[in-house]
């Protein structure tokens, strides 16, 4: 079944706000993600870029090919300097503007995790996303805490896979009890578009979680990465949901609203998702049945959380 | 306004009269009074600034990327391991010409715990492109938070004022408080020449191939340079507005010293006394206080020291395999002159270890001509 894909055209900037003429590899999810989320951000978003694949192929001094201002930083400060860049902003009455992280799983998951967790809890006013390809591909494919299970990296030679799951991150970033959270796909675009149409309406902390395919580090065809993303969410290692703060009448009666907002035209089993990437070549099946029964209980749960906002909003 | 106060509270009224926009602190003995009573400002409104409560002093720094980059007059201040965890966001700042103001309260670093005066935390970010200026009183402080703004600001690089733990920070002092009006006049608010801008959008910073980087670092080099000649107009506008001022070094009694003696920070007013005393003695002794240390007024050590025939340097830090920081630098600003006199070193007050008149004036008369040998420094005091 074709899913029907519809964003509202007036909601569309006309304005193409990320140029071609960058020098990522083909089939780079990230940049697929960056080109809808700043159509729905627009011109008055401020992009912070900590060391990654992106900060490197989106210019190169002295080029840019995005038309906002970009800061970038050390690796491990995206989130703190999106709260200064944020302060300025808001101390200078600059008003209705985004600023946004734009950080790799390295600079989410690991080293940037101190100035996220520090930024989040104090609720600043920023866009925190991170595009996920499961490893530091910038640096030439090291494992992060963000990669899966079972995975082939560099420091996870043969006979060495990654024996550890993936860190939760989404729920570590619910445990700081902010606005709004959500994961996203480009293989998803009018629901990626929407959740950074909304994150940009919210104030305090926004974080999204975009799976971002990257063929040089998953040996992939470059053709499969939107086909191969799309498998993530049909076998549900990578459900798309989102978790919007609603805030009570009275103080500490804050909820969290529950919202699936993908639901996969079809099903397919984890093990067709994890064959189609060179990078599981090596894993066993032990492996294979752990991540079909993590992943089946992830939407499980998905499921009873978002039933229970449901019941609750009636 | 005259007002008895300590010495980092004088510097939180130099950044409440600065008018910063954001401030951005994480809390260590010593600093931490600053950041107290900067928060009581804020608190009370007579500071319109964000105040960041980070959750270290990375971050603290970090933010100010973010912060001085979208155009905000910015302030953060730290000490010892704080100022350490800093480093490389130090680099980045300078690298980025952000013209953020820090104040460092020196405090030891070592693999133990100690919290009292040393300058080897300021010391170990020299190279990161920071203007270092160390202080010696209160009143210095304040001034030097107004003053380094100008300065920051007029060479877009950032500014530490650096000064003893304790001996400074902890110290109640009279200090002449200006008032915001004058200050004002002398200090506009902050316009970078490089705004931020969603009308014409700019990327700052950025990867930086062989092609440009080495020229990017010469331009940083150039800025740093390029202080040393506005310092001055700094200084001139200083005084005209508040009728004092502070030079590159201070100099007392060394127009015809046979010694001289070289200090930077608290340890500079106890060798008052003792230059004053051998003085009345027929001592021919005059005494030169480091202000500007990043970058190094060559000229104006050279000047001051060339017609000396020996020079005698008081170090509160410690080089790990070299000695006296001051010393090693001061000889080699010395070198090329064709007036060099040997420069002895003294290594003095580490960890805060008291250094008392009788200790300066007992490592003056410690260093007799040629002996000790100038290359091998004195530890004073040490405890065999
Ligand atoms: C402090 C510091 N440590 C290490 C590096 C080297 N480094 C640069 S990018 C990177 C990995 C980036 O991984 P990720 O955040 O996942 O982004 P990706 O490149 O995968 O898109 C590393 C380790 C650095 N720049 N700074
Ligand atoms: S290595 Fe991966 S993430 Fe980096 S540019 Fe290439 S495809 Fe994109
Ligand atoms: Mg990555």
């Amino acid at each position: 079944m074709q899913r029907k894909i519809a964003i509202p055209r007036e909601l569309l900037v006309d304005e193409e706000l990320m140029l071609p003429g960058m020098t990522s590899c083909q089939g780079c999810a990230a940049p697929i993600s960056m080109k809808i989320a700043l159509k729905a951000l627009g011109n008055r978003t401020v992009i912070v870029f900590p060391a990654c694949c992106f900060c490197v192929f989106q210019g190169g001094y002295p080029y840019t090919n995005l038309k906002v201002p970009v800061i970038h930083c050390p690796f491990e400060t995206s989130a703190v300097v999106a709260s200064g860049a944020a302060a300025a902003l808001d101390v200078r009455g600059e008003k209705d503007t985004t600023v946004m992280v734009w950080a790799g799983d390295g600079g989410t998951f690991d080293i940037g995790i101190q100035a996220l967790s520090g930024a989040a809890e104090r609720n600043d006013n920023i866009l925190f996303v991170c595009y996920d390809n499961e490893a530091y591909m910038n640096t030439g494919i090291q494992r992060s805490s963000a990669t899966p299970m079972g995975a082939w990296t560099t420091t996870t030679p043969a006979g060495a896979l990654k024996s550890e799951p993936k860190k939760d991150i989404e729920q570590i970033m619910l445990a700081h009890h902010i606005a709004y959270m959500a994961t996203a796909s480009p293989a998803y675009p009018d629901d990626l578009y929407r959740k950074f149409q909304k994150a940009r309406q919210i104030t305090g902390m926004k974080f999204i979680h975009l799976l971002s395919a990257c063929p040089s580090g998953w040996r992939i065809d470059p053709a499969d990465s939107v086909r191969i993303m799309r498998m993530a969410t049909q076998s549900r290692v990578f459900p798309i949901y989102e978790v919007t703060k609603q805030t009570g009448a009275v103080p500490g009666e804050d909820t969290w609203e529950y919202d699936i907002t993908v639901i996969p035209e079809k099903e397919v089993p984890v093990s067709d998702y994890l064959k189609s990437q060179g990078r599981f070549r090596l894993m066993t099946d032990d492996m294979v049945v752990k991540i079909q029964k993590q992943a089946d209980r992830k939407w499980r749960d998905l499921i009873e959380k978002r039933d229970a906002t449901r019941l609750a909003c009636v | 306004m005259k007002k008895a106060i300590k010495g980092n509270h004088a510097v939180s009224h130099g950044v409440r009269l600065s008018r910063v926009g954001v401030i951005s602190a994480y809390p260590i003995t010593p600093q931490t009074t600053i950041v107290e009573e900067l928060s009581e400002m804020c608190a009370r409104r007579e500071i319109d600034a964000r105040f960041i409560k980070v959750e270290s002093e990375h971050s603290a720094m970090a933010s100010l990327i973010g912060a001085a980059t979208a155009g905000a007059r910015t302030f953060t201040a730290s000490s010892g391991n704080g100022l350490l965890l800093m480093h490389e966001v130090l680099h980045w700042t300078a690298g980025a010409r952000l013209p953020i103001v820090m104040a460092d309260v020196n405090r030891a670093v070592s693999g133990v715990w100690n919290i009292w005066a040393e300058q080897t935390d300021s010391l170990a970010q020299r190279d990161t492109g920071w203007i270092q200026i160390y202080c010696e009183s209160s009143q210095e402080l304040l001034d030097g938070v107004l003053m380094a703004y100008r300065l920051a600001e007029k060479v877009m690089l950032p500014v530490m004022i650096a000064y003893d733990a304790f001996f400074l920070s902890h110290t109640t002092e009279i200090v002449d408080i200006p008032d915001a009006d004058v200050v004002d006049r002398f200090l506009p608010p902050y316009e970078p020449p490089v705004q931020l801008n969603f009308d014409d959008p700019r990327m700052f910073g950025g990867f930086f191939s062989t092609d440009y980087f080495y020229e990017h670092r010469y331009t940083v080099q150039q800025a740093s340079q390029e202080a040393l000649n506005v310092y001055p107009e700094v200084c001139r506008e200083f005084n005209a507005h508040f009728g004092r001022s502070y030079d590159l070094v201070e100099t007392w009694l060394t127009d015809d010293a046979d010694t001289i003696l070289v200090t930077a920070g608290a340890i500079t007013s106890v060798s008052r006394i003792v230059i004053e005393r051998l003085r009345s003695q027929g001592e021919k002794v005059g005494l030169m206080k480091l202000r500007m240390f990043r970058p190094i007024p060559v000229e104006c050590w050279r000047k001051v020291l060339g017609n000396a025939s020996r020079v005698v340097v008081i170090d509160r830090n410690l080089s790990v395999g070299v000695g006296g920081v001051f010393a090693a630098e001061i000889r080699s600003a010395l070198y090329a002159s064709d007036r060099h006199p040997p420069v002895y070193s003294a290594i003095a007050g580490l960890g805060g270890r008291d250094v008392t008149p009788e200790d300066v004036e007992g490592i003056l008369h410690s260093m007799k001509v040629d002996d000790p040998s100038p290359d091998i420094p004195l530890y004073w005091g040490l405890k065999r």
